[in-house]
């Protein structure tokens, strides 16, 4: 019976992206003149274990492309091969070579091959170089000590290495002895000068399950059982005994191989016991019944709140416990979609070098608060808009050395990528110590391309016409940026998130790009309005205040439409039961409420019967059974099971014209 | 795909389907019963605005938010009132969740190939596109329609 793989293709496919990520972040992080053994460890096991998957499902360019590398890896992790510099670029180079062979895999995008083979073969020269330098400075003799220090500096977590000393024993028994330890590790011997035995072994049993296993062979008090901890080089005397060691050279390899199996298996078995691997699907479908369960939680306080409470204390009590219990499972499981920024951070610190590098400058980046959590459906949207803030900054803030040491500034220029929640908002800051945005440039590549402007505009209009489409004031188009496509792109992105853009800037000093998100896109803060018997929600964000109208502030202005004063100033008024044809709404403006509502820097407000309360509410995708209505951005589910419409506020400012 | 009902019944002869017949005034319709996910009482929808009148709006049905169309309003057909025995059928077309408002609902019938017969030109408001033909039950007769074809259609602009 056959199985049909090509189900498990998507597992390989996660898990290989997210060793590659892995992988990039240590090699980054790697400190290339004192590499730490832990680090190249991990990013060998990294490639090893993608070689293991890709050669299951029979990825056999991914298998290659890993061998090539992961023998490389291998090399330098046993200091054959002293690490340099090149030696992460290349590592970094297969990195994107991987990547590309995975997507060429599972999205059947095209695979540059010519970039496949140049990468193999850089790592291919570097393997020989280091060949050449691996046999002029280690002499042959020593060759075992090597294959000793290897297998040394490999030793995982929980294994110990002990040398087992026993007297002249038959070989009848020592062959036993070497069958019943290699069943407990790793094990080689060696024939001491005086025609002893001794064992060295590798496990994770300890010395007394040693000691049971020889006691079946050999006279247990003649027995000499030590831990070798530390890596001490071998005694002379022992070198000498090598001429009677059983082929060390091939020894090697099968003594380092089972290790290195087990310590991976350790490893993946701690990721998997500490996180499982869900589909979203599933997550959001519990995410609905937990909503669901709201609801039902809503009905029965209605319900309930009629009954007597000295009679039915003991039920109320249990209603209010059972709330509390609901809001708990709640929040629990909205956490669920949440994941740490750091997910978006960590692709930047590799872009920042690459683009330093291409631009001849130097730049210390920075991350804060990669531990704040945001919605999944949030997360993903974000990477292309802070992508381009990012490489905005690198391009355009930050200046190169020379400028910067001129301008009294150090060389090296900061770059800090920043996440903190701020009330129910979550806030991502791209700060700069660079240049700063020219207000004058702006304003005259505004002019010229026939944007209305005038001198004494403030900074912050000033420096939102940089969102305007087509809007670019480098100097030169580089492959970086500097086409003017980007920043309109960028805000429209977010706009359609529900966040916002601003800048702050100063001449010089650098500037800040602030991004403000809701926490998540399922849940929002609505305030409940009633035109005529219709209830719609408005989403809380954009409204500043409410209050009720005096007829003397309500005007009519021909071609204009109504404007309402507020406090000095006029406001576009909308009538809500208008938009919406709504019967049986309250004639007199005057006994209505106007909310007055924000967004993108316009007021307005919006004319309505009553205010019926704040709550939060889950939003419903009206797409998914129906289809988009104008004005209205997603419904809801009210606590008596009915359906209520959330109000697209960015739509209804649109129908001013 | 698209002649689902037609094509069924041309290649295996001996194949029957079976449909949930209803009525719309003094007509009486028949729909592939597998497109059909539960039916349920007339519940008040929450009214959407500047949509074409037979879009009563939308209802939650256990926390999915689906359409409910009035097919009397849509065919003109019966007195669209509202009470205790109007009856929503709701449909499932591959995932898309649509609630039908009818007049009553009958019972479920077994056609033969040889009982749906291609149906002469109409004059009624449906689309011949929709129709699969006439199904002829002794002296019953039902509209047999494609109602995923139907409810996909621009004119009933419940997709976008």
């Amino acid at each position: 019976m056959t199985v049909d793989m090509s189900q498990f293709y998507e597992v390989f496919f996660d898990e290989a992206m997210e060793l590659l990520a892995e992988k990039e972040r240590l090699l980054l992080n790697i400190n290339v003149t004192a590499p730490d053994t832990e680090d190249l460890n991990a990013v060998f096991r990294t490639a090893h274990s993608i070689k293991g998957g890709a050669a299951t499902f029979g990825f056999s360019d991914i298998t290659e492309m890993t061998h090539v590398l992961e023998s490389l890896l291998d090399r330098i992790r046993k200091n054959e091969i002293i690490l340099t510099i090149e030696h992460v670029d290349a590592f970094l180079a297969a990195k994107d070579v991987l990547t590309m062979l995975i997507d060429g895999h599972r999205h059947g995008s095209t695979v540059q091959h010519q970039q496949v083979a140049t990468v193999s073969q850089r790592l291919n020269r570097l393997s020989e170089l280091g060949n050449v330098v691996a046999s002029t400075s280690l002499p042959v003799e020593t060759a075992a000590a090597t294959v000793e220090v290897a297998v040394e500096s490999l030793l995982p977590e929980g294994m110990h290495k002990y040398h087992v000393t026993l007297p002249v024993t038959p070989q009848r028994d020592v062959d036993a002895l070497i069958t019943e330890l290699g069943l407990m590790g790793a094990v080689q011997h060696i024939v001491l000068p005086n025609d002893g035995i001794q064992f060295t072994l590798i496990t994770e049993n300890s010395a007394d399950d040693i000691f049971a296993v020889c006691s079946f062979v050999v006279d247990i008090d003649a027995l000499k059982i030590e831990e070798v901890s530390a890596v001490v080089p071998e005694p002379e005397s022992e070198a000498v005994a090598i001429s009677v060691m059983v082929e060390p050279a091939i020894l090697e390899p099968e003594v380092a191989q089972p290790q290195r199996r087990e310590s991976d298996k350790a490893n993946t078995n701690n990721a998997e016991s500490s996180s499982i691997r869900v589909s979203i699907e599933k997550v959001d479908q519990l995410i609905n019944l937990v909503g669901e369960l709201v609801i039902t939680q809503a009905m029965i306080d209605q319900r309930i709140a009629v009954l007597d409470p000295m009679l039915y204390e003991n039920l109320l009590n249990s209603v209010n416990q059972l709330a509390r219990n609901t809001r708990d499972l709640q929040e629990s499981v909205m956490s669920i979609r949440m994941m740490p920024m750091d997910y978006v951070f960590s692709r930047f610190p590799r872009m920042v070098r690459d683009l330093a590098g291409k631009l001849g400058k130097k730049i210390d980046f920075i991350t804060q608060g990669a531990a704040t959590e945001l919605d999944k459906g949030l997360i993903e949207r974000i990477v292309d808009p802070l992508n381009h803030l990012v490489r905005n900054s690198v391009d355009h803030g930050i200046e190169i050395p020379s400028v910067r040491r001129d301008a009294g500034k150090s060389e090296t220029g900061k770059l800090t990528l920043a996440a903190s929640h701020q009330g129910g908002n979550i806030v991502i800051e791209v700060r700069d110590d660079g240049a700063g945005l020219n207000r004058e440039r702006i304003l005259q590549k505004a002019q010229q391309q026939g944007i209305a402007v005038s001198d004494s505009m403030p900074d912050d209009e000033v420096w939102q016409l940089i969102f305007a489409p087509g809007f670019s004031t480098a100097e030169a188009v580089t492959d970086v940026s500097g086409r003017g496509v980007g920043m309109d792109v960028v805000k429209r992105n977010i706009t359609a998130m529900g966040g916002t853009v601003d800048i702050r800037s100063t001449r010089g000093h650098g500037s800040t790009m602030r991004i403000s998100l809701p926490l998540t896109l399922a849940i929002l803060d609505g305030m409940s309005v009633k035109v005529g018997a219709e209830v719609y929600i408005v989403p809380l964000t954009y409204v500043i205040e409410s209050l009720q109208p005096e007829a003397i502030n309500l005007k009519e202005v021909a071609g204009q439409g109504r404007l309402i004063k507020v406090r000095e100033e006029y406001l576009p008024l909308i009538y809500l039961h208008e938009q919406f044809s709504i019967e049986n709404h309250c004639e007199n403006p005057e006994q209505g409420i106007v909310v007055i509502l924000l967004i993108d820097g316009k007021k307005a407000a919006l004319l309505v019967d009553s205010l019926v309360g704040q709550q939060q509410v889950v939003v419903k995708n009206l797409e998914s059974n129906f289809r988009k209505v104008s004005g209205i951005s997603g419904a809801t589910i009210l606590g008596d099971g009915g359906v209520s419409l959330i109000l697209d506020v960015a739509a209804l400012m649109r129908t001013l014209g | 795909m698209q002649e689902n009902g037609l094509n069924n019944t041309e290649h295996s002869a001996s194949q029957t389907q079976e449909f949930l017949a209803f009525t719309l005034g003094n007509e009486e319709y028949g729909i592939d019963i597998l497109k059909v996910q539960e039916l349920r009482g007339y519940e008040a929808p929450t009214r959407i605005a500047n949509v074409p009148s037979f879009i009563k709006g939308v209802i939650n049905l256990r926390g999915l938010i689906i359409p409910i169309v009035d097919m009397r309003l849509k065919f003109d057909l019966g007195d669209p009132s509202y009470d205790d025995s109007t009856v929503v059928v709701i449909l499932n077309l591959h995932g898309r969740i649509t609630g039908m408002v009818v007049d009553s609902v009958s019972d479920v019938t077994t056609l033969t190939p040889e009982q749906i017969r291609a149906s002469p030109p109409m004059t009624s408001s449906l689309d011949e596109a929709c129709l699969i033909g006439l199904g002829t039950i002794e002296e019953r007769m039902l509209i047999l329609i494609d109602i995923e074809k139907l409810m996909t259609s621009p004119e009933m602009g419940l997709v976008d």
